[in-house]
Order: structure tokens, then sequence, then C-alpha cells
């Protein structure tokens, strides 16, 4: 990796390969994040998409290749050395994944009191700014029971920004919300990326919304990338996997059935399984 | 044909025992694995000593109400039966002797420790379940913050901390459950009552013993109860299933471990 490279991509995976209980989830992925960039890994349910955050997080170890966040190895790294990697990354989890023994404003307080030290003065005008930008100051009282999904998730990425991060990953931040929410958050994850000055790695499947605030896209199926490029470039794609999933059809290369035997044999197997009974 | 059939059927039956135990095995190296690194991270998590506690207070002091009640129908129960038997022998006055060291000896450490496995081991275990569950675990991961830190380590000491106490607290509820019933109800002399066990209860033998054995159930309980949390497969049902191992698995320990410590309290 040149100094150049470096300081042009803070994530980088190359030629990474991940399996578990003997089965290959990744086979050989490259895939670079540029600075500043708001960069989205989409692919089908089970594809894989949130494992590779967790290798780039640290949380999972690559059976060949890396992750590197800043020019380091991350599974190379000692668990001190992870963890001053992960001082760097905010993540927001798919259901916000919130303290729920703590307050909302306890909540973002959380990484604050762990890493530094600062006065409680100064942690309270910190936590009441991340709350405004997420538009939920006056919702700092409340307990994470009390919120509806969509506060829950904005909690979560005031929680996720709470440290100012340079690298901030969402794990299907669209997932299960309204469309306002949706709309939303959207809003957020692009104009925090811009404002905090991060690099944004999004996992979703939700191909609009990604789409509208995503610079870069890359396309995960059957372990390997089968697409990458802007948007634009994907809208336009003839690639029948990229075609099928962009435009949400039914049948294509990801077949409608699991894989089966005989539709007729199956039906017929109960009736002569009793007759032989 | 059917000699084949019986062979695969033996092979399937030794295959899920081997399984079995092999699974067992791992548990236990797994378990003695998060026990290491509790203790590890202990100095980390007394830095935060308020967390452990607010753990005292959620596994001690709720547990008290059920501790103490139950106490005091033991205390009760143990000087009827007492009675009852040692009036056979004239020796009733001896009610008092025999109602403390049943419980400073053995009820007091060993009911305390089965109520605290099915009141706060169970709740630690949901809780822990249902944290990983809900990837709460993982945020703090992700954050650069240790979950063995931040919630193994703190209920580890809150359980080993209020074990002692309970079982102390249940011991002495428990004696004045006795005395109720001996004194007031049945008519033993109140003073016979209380001479005679100041004079046969022993410090050491019988009571540092009791706190000994209340430790040490303290600790299987708690670890017991981190271990199945945090193991729990994230799921409803896996959170349930460890739930209800955890009362079964710390129950066994404490009357094994009680049967060993009693022998090795004994022999010395």
């Amino acid at each position: 990796m040149t100094p150049n490279t470096l300081a042009q991509n803070i994530v980088e995976i190359n030629n990474l390969s991940f399996g578990y209980k003997g089965r290959m989830l990744h086979q050989g992925i490259n895939m670079v994040f540029p600075r500043g960039k708001v960069v989205a890994i989409m692919g089908g349910s089970g594809s894989g998409k949130t494992t590779l955050l967790r290798l780039i997080g640290g949380q999972l170890k690559p059976s060949k290749g890396e992750a590197r966040v800043e020019g380091q190895i991350v599974h190379q790294q000692s668990r001190d050395g992870i963890y001053k990697l992960r001082r760097k990354m905010g993540m927001l989890f798919q259901q916000g994944a919130l303290f729920t023994d703590l307050s909302v404003y306890e909540n973002v307080a959380f990484p604050m009191r762990e890493h530094t030290d600062l006065p409680e003065s100064m942690i309270h005008d910190l936590v009441l700014m991340k709350l405004n930008a997420v538009g939920l100051r006056g919702a700092h009282k409340l307990m994470p029971t009390e919120l509806s999904g969509g506060m829950a998730r904005r909690v979560a990425l005031a929680r996720a920004i709470a440290l100012d991060p340079d690298i901030i990953m969402y794990d299907e931040p669209f997932a299960g919300l309204d469309p306002i929410s949706m709309g939303v958050i959207c809003g957020l994850i692009r104009t925090l990326n811009d404002a905090l000055g991060a690099t944004s790695i999004i996992v979703s499947h939700d191909v609009k919304e990604t789409f509208t605030i995503a610079d870069y896209v890359y396309f995960v199926a059957n372990g390997v990338v089968v697409a990458e490029g802007t948007p634009e470039d994907l809208r336009k794609s003839t690639l029948p996997f990229v075609h099928q999933f962009v435009h949400g059809e039914k049948d294509g290369p990801v077949p409608f059935h699991y894989a089966a035997g005989d539709y007729a044999q199956d039906l017929l197997g109960f009736e002569n399984a009793r007759q032989g009974a | 044909m059917i000699r084949s059939n019986i062979l695969v059927g033996l092979v399937r039956i030794l295959r899920k025992i081997g399984h079995n135990f092999s699974d067992r095995i791992w548990r236990l190296g797994a378990g003695a694995r998060l026990f290491g690194l509790t203790l590890a991270y202990s100095g980390e998590s007394f830095r935060r000593f308020h967390l452990t506690i607010r753990e005292v207070y959620f596994t001690g002091v709720m547990s008290l109400i059920i501790v103490l009640v139950s106490a005091f129908f033991v205390g009760m129960v143990l000087a009827l039966q007492g009675y009852y038997t040692l009036q056979k022998y004239g020796s009733s006055e001896a009610i008092g002797v025999l109602v403390a060291l049943s419980l400073l000896r053995e009820l007091g450490p060993v009911v305390t420790a089965l109520l605290f496995a099915g009141r706060a081991g169970t709740a630690i275990t949901a809780e822990i379940g249902l944290m990983k569950a809900t990837e709460q675990l993982s945020a703090m991961e992700m954050m650069a913050v240790s979950p063995i830190a931040r919630v193994v380590a703190p209920r580890f000491w809150a359980g080993v901390i209020a074990m002692p106490i309970l079982a102390t607290l249940f011991s002495m509820v428990g004696i004045l459950g006795g005395y109720l019933v001996a004194v007031p109800l049945i008519g033993v002399d109140a003073g016979a009552f209380w001479s005679q066990m100041q004079a046969n209860v022993d410090w050491r033998f019988d009571i540092l013993n009791g706190v000994i054995k209340s430790l040490v159930f303290g600790v299987a309980c708690t670890m017991i109860a981190l271990f199945e949390g945090y193991d729990a497969p994230p799921t409803a049902e896996g959170v349930s299933r460890a739930t209800t191992r955890t009362v079964v698995t710390s129950s066994l320990a404490v009357l094994g471990l009680d049967f060993a410590l009693t022998s090795f309290m004994i022999s010395m």
C-alpha cells in the first residue's frame, strides 16, 4: 500500500475470504472506501453484508486476506490495538442496540463517559448537541422503551457519532422504518457524513434510499462482488443480478424457489409413505 | 437388513452420546475461560465500582424478601420438627442448638443459594441473554468497551458480595422463626434456648464454615448464570433454555459442592 492510497482510502478490504462451520461466506472480496465518501454494500439477505462490517470492526477474523483501517491490518492488532481503531469508528446497529437500562441521554453520553475525562457540564452540552443533530434533543429524558423504531435508530445514530468518528458504519439503517423515518435517516446519513468529514459505510438492501445518498455501491452475491459502480452506472446496468435487484424482480439469477427436489415427487411422497405404513 | 439397521441405530446413539459429552466438556472449558476473563477484567471493573454496587442492589436487596420470608418459615418448621424428635429423648431444651446449627452449617447457605439461583440467577441470565440478542453487547464492543468489564464482572462481584450477606440474614431470621415457635408457642424455656445455642455454636467450625460455603455458592451460582446468559443463542428460545439451565445447573452445583465442602470441613 502506498502512502497515496492510504491517504485516499480509509478502509480497504483486500482479497478477503471468510467462512464458518465449513461454509465459505466470502471468497476473495476486494473493496475500497475512500475518505469522505458514502459507500454502500448491497446484496440479498444472508449474503454476508453485516459480516463484512464485523470484519472491518475486528469482531471477526478473516480466513484469508485482510481488512485494513487507516493502513492497519485489523485482525493482526492486539486487543488494545483493535479498541484503539474502534474509537475512530461509530456503528449503527440494525435495531439500534440502545442500552435498555439507560435513558436516551445516558446512552449518548456512554461513549464519552467511557473514553474521555470530560467534565459533566461539557458532556451535557455535547449530548444535547448530538441529540439536536438528529432532532431528538427534546427526548433526552425518555427511556429506549418509550421510543418508536425510527426514534431509537436516530438516538443510536447520535450515540454512534458521540466521539466524532472518522468512519461511521450503518447496518441496515432503513430496515423496518416508516417512509417518513426512512427519509429522515437517509438525509441524516448524508448530512452527518459531510458535516463531520467522516466516511460512511452502509450495508443495506433498500435500493431507492441507498442509491439516493451513496457515492459508490458494491453488490455482493454468493460470496463475491458481482458488480460495483456509482448508483447511476448500476441503474443502467444490464447484468442480470443487478437488474433483478435494482428493479425488485421476483425471478432471475436469484431464484424464487429454494433448491428442492421434484415437485410432483414431493407431493406423491406423502401418499406413498402413508400407503407403505 | 435388520442387523444393519440395528448397527446404524447403535452408531447413531453412540455418536449422540459422544456429541453430548464433548459438548459438555466444551461448555465447561468455555465457562472456565469466562471465569478467567472475569477475574482478569475485575480491576478494570472495580474502577467503576458504582456498577457493582448497583448490581448488589438488584441481586442482593431485591432478593431479600423471598430469602427472609423463606428463612422465617424454614426456622419455624425446623423448630417444630426438632421439638417432635427431641422431646422423645427428653432434651427439648436443645431445640435452640438444633435450629442454629442446622441453619448456620447447612440450610442457611444451601437454601439461600437455591433461592438466589431462582431469583437473581435467572434475572442475570435473561438480562445478559437479551442484551446479546438485541446486539447491546456487540454495540459495547464496537464502542471499544469490554462487555466483560462493563457487564459481566460487576454482576459477578455483586453476587459474590450478596450471597454471604443473604445467607447470614437467612440464618438470623431462621433462628428468630425457630425461637417464636419453640419459646412462645411450644413453651421451651427461653434461657435454655439461647444459652445452649451460645454454648454449642462454634465461631470457626459453624459460623465461619457456613460463610465460606455461601461464598463458594455465590461464585458458582453467579458464574453459571453469567455464562448461561453470555453463551445463550440470541433467540427467544435460546434465552428461555439458558434461563432454565441456570436454575438446573446452579441447583445441582450447589448440592454437589455442599457435599464436597461438608466432607472437607468435617475431615479438617
